[in-house]
């Protein structure tokens, strides 16, 4: 990039000016609260690699690397691992960030050009304060038939990971990342901000699931966008898995390439005190392009959870489908869904929407019952289908994850 | 095989079921008629245990064993089954999800029975979403055909059904109340129907007539259709054939 030296100042006076910029939805928080410098604490100890393992696997990461084409792994602010498979060299590129940036002139045109820099403070602070973050790159036509794996993990109390993540999927790709971020158990309170920009080639095609496992008190503002180029497709499956004290993000697809595709499928259990604000923006401006936002979200406890969706279309042949469903298990939740469509200058855009919030009909626990299933039998089978329903193409291992999550909430509900 | 003695039933402040005693026994079954709402479904709700209607006095007893306050549940696995006039729509369960788990828990194979009762396009969607009437009945029926109950409720078989489909509904009633093998001959039901169509499949034992919450009358199945179909359920409460209750 020429005046690379002053792309990056204009980029750090942008994000300096946005540093009390609250965001434009969910709950507000500093988070210079949680800038304390990671201080390598408890890497060593048997137990907590114990623990650090079970923590990975429950996010998805397979610390044994079994099936998987190559992996990424950062605890707190260091890089633990990267790693791509000897079968898959030559077809995917996997790195720090810092080191990728390093490496290739051309990656600063991608830094900041799907997120704004000074979207919000959450922005700003990963900006100016960013540490680590992967790169992974799917080199052009390469088929990678397993899925790349990654985890961001965090495991000092009151500490926070500030990342920012480039994935490029180019010309003829295909591939799939399941990218988990976790805590340990003993972790209570902390903060993470994770940019993420995605950048789908034409006739690319890019599955993208990420399962979040936090603790009760962490405060979590992923941030990230995906720009799709012609005939390119990307899937995105969110999944969170356990309390959290605060969690917001509105991931953003814009299809600016003819014939491109997009699905975004958003499974959510809000517990306890946790307050959730997501949501999904697909901006679909070119001939073509498809776009589906589906969310399934439980709220039990006193949990607070607010589905946001919002569909764009500037292009008369665009068609896009956004369907948010809530159920609610206990009387003390909270739960709103808040649909939105803008149509620009393209009258004949096709986009419509679908929700719906309310508690598990007993009249259907009912009838499962009368078949003899028991009232807990009932109503995990009604869940588990609640959450899925719609939701196509999951991976299995978000399938066993979603199923374990339902037969616990049956078991708690009753 | 079933003993419901002096059951008053209420919803709300309402009584909808006033002093109900009937005996069904091993093997028999029975009709029950009476016109919109006269609490022919709650009756059966009653039996199953379903529903938010309260039980003001009164007990039911299944093959000796007072149930009157089991769950749903409970009577399910002691052999009581029901197949709704309306069953609800449950877009979350595919149908052959539930076969699955109804195979496995009790213990037998449900391919054949979705195929005999054609109901093999109907596996991969929502159960009873967006379903015809007699696609309703058939899924219903293969659930019941898995449970295999021993004391089988039917609430209007016929209701939603077209003519073709009514066929299959009623062999396929026939079957599971004769049961597939000898020692499961003394099975019995407690059916409830409008038209009397069913009656062409099934072999009905006794009818009673539920007017206002009270059976007014049982007799010969047939006999108490004749008098309704020709003076109304009015008439059934003025007739000599049967015997008054």
């Amino acid at each position: 990039m020429r005046n690379l030296q002053t792309h990056l100042r204009q980029l750090r006076e942008r994000a300096e000016k946005a540093l009390t910029v609250p965001s434009a939805f969910g709950p507000d928080f500093d988070p210079a609260l949680y800038l304390k410098e990671a201080t390598g604490a408890g890497t060593a100890d048997g137990d907590l690699s114990r623990r650090m393992r079970e923590a990975m696997l429950l996010s998805g990461f397979d610390p044994e690397e079994r099936d998987r084409a190559g992996s990424f792994m950062q605890q707190n602010e260091e890089i633990l691992y990267e790693e791509v498979g000897r079968a898959y060299k030559g077809q995917v590129e996997i790195m720090a960030i810092e080191k990728a940036l390093e490496k290739y002139d051309w990656l600063w045109d991608y830094w900041w050009q799907a997120v704004p820099v000074d979207a919000d403070k959450y922005t700003a602070y990963a900006a100016l304060y960013q540490k680590g973050g992967y790169f992974i790159r799917i080199l052009p036509g390469a088929q990678v038939d397993r899925p790349i794996q990654s985890c961001l993990l965090q495991s000092e109390n009151e500490s926070s990971q500030r990342v920012h993540n480039i994935i490029i999927a180019e010309e003829g790709s295909r591939a799939e990342i399941i990218s988990g971020c976790t805590t340990v158990p003993q972790v209570e309170t902390g903060m993470h901000l994770g940019i993420s920009e995605f950048y789908i080639k034409k006739g690319a095609f890019l599955s993208f699931t990420m399962i979040h496992n936090w603790a009760e008190e962490f405060h979590v503002r992923p941030r990230s966008a995906a720009i799709l180029e012609e005939d390119a497709t990307f899937i995105n499956n969110y999944l969170l898995l356990k309390p959290v004290r605060s969690l917001q993000s509105n991931p953003r697809a814009i299809l600016r390439g003819k014939g491109a595709r997009t699905r975004f499928n958003s499974i959510v259990y809000g517990q306890e005190d946790t307050v959730l604000d997501l949501g999904t923006v697909l901006e679909l401006h070119a001939e073509n392009t498809r776009g589906e936002a589906v969310s399934r979200a439980a709220a039990d406890g006193r949990s607070r959870i607010m589905m946001r969706g919002k569909l764009v279309a500037s292009s008369n042949t665009a068609q896009a489908l956004l369907e948010c469903k809530g159920i609610l298990l206990s009387p003390n939740t909270e739960m709103a869904a808040i649909p939105e469509l803008e149509v620009l200058g393209a009258p004949r855009a096709d986009l419509s929407h679908e929700a719906a919030v309310g508690p598990i009909s007993r009249e259907a626990v009912e009838y499962l019952m009368a078949r003899g299933l028991t009232e807990e039998e009932a109503t995990s089978l009604l869940l588990q289908g609640f959450m899925k329903v719609g939701i196509t193409g999951l991976p299995e291992i978000l399938e066993k994850a979603v199923d374990e999550m339902t037969e616990t909430i049956s078991m708690g509900t009753l | 095989m079933l003993e419901v003695e002096g059951l008053t039933v209420k919803a709300g402040d309402r009584i909808i079921l006033e002093d109900i005693s009937l005996t069904i026994a091993p093997g028999e079954v029975h009709i029950l008629l009476g016109p919109n709402g006269s609490g022919k479904s709650t009756l059966l709700r009653a039996i199953m245990g379903m529903g938010d209607q309260e039980i003001v006095s009164g007990k039911i007893v299944y093959n000796g064993e007072d149930i009157t306050r089991l769950s749903v549940d409970e009577r399910a696995r002691l052999g009581v089954g029901i197949a709704l006039q309306h069953s609800p729509a449950l877009p979350e369960v595919r149908l052959r999800d539930l076969a699955g788990l109804l195979a496995e828990r009790y213990n037998t194979s449900w391919r054949s029975l979705a195929q005999a009762l054609n109901c093999d396009y109907l596996l991969d969607r929502g159960l009873n979403e967006n379903f015809s009437g007699g696609e309703s009945k058939r899924a219903e029926l293969l659930q019941l055909m898995i449970q295999n109950p021993r004391l089988l409720l039917v609430d209007e078989p016929e209701s939603g059904v077209d003519l073709e489909n009514i066929a299959v509904v009623g062999e396929a009633l026939n079957r599971l109340l004769k049961g597939e093998r000898i020692k499961e001959r003394a099975k019995s039901g407690l059916i409830i129907t409008h038209t009397g169509y069913i009656l062409n499949y099934v072999n009905a034992d006794r009818g009673y007539v539920l007017i206002n919450g009270r059976l007014v009358c049982e007799g010969n199945p047939r006999d108490l259709f004749e008098v309704i179909n020709k003076r109304g359920f009015e008439g059934c409460l003025e007739c000599a054939t049967c015997k008054r209750i």
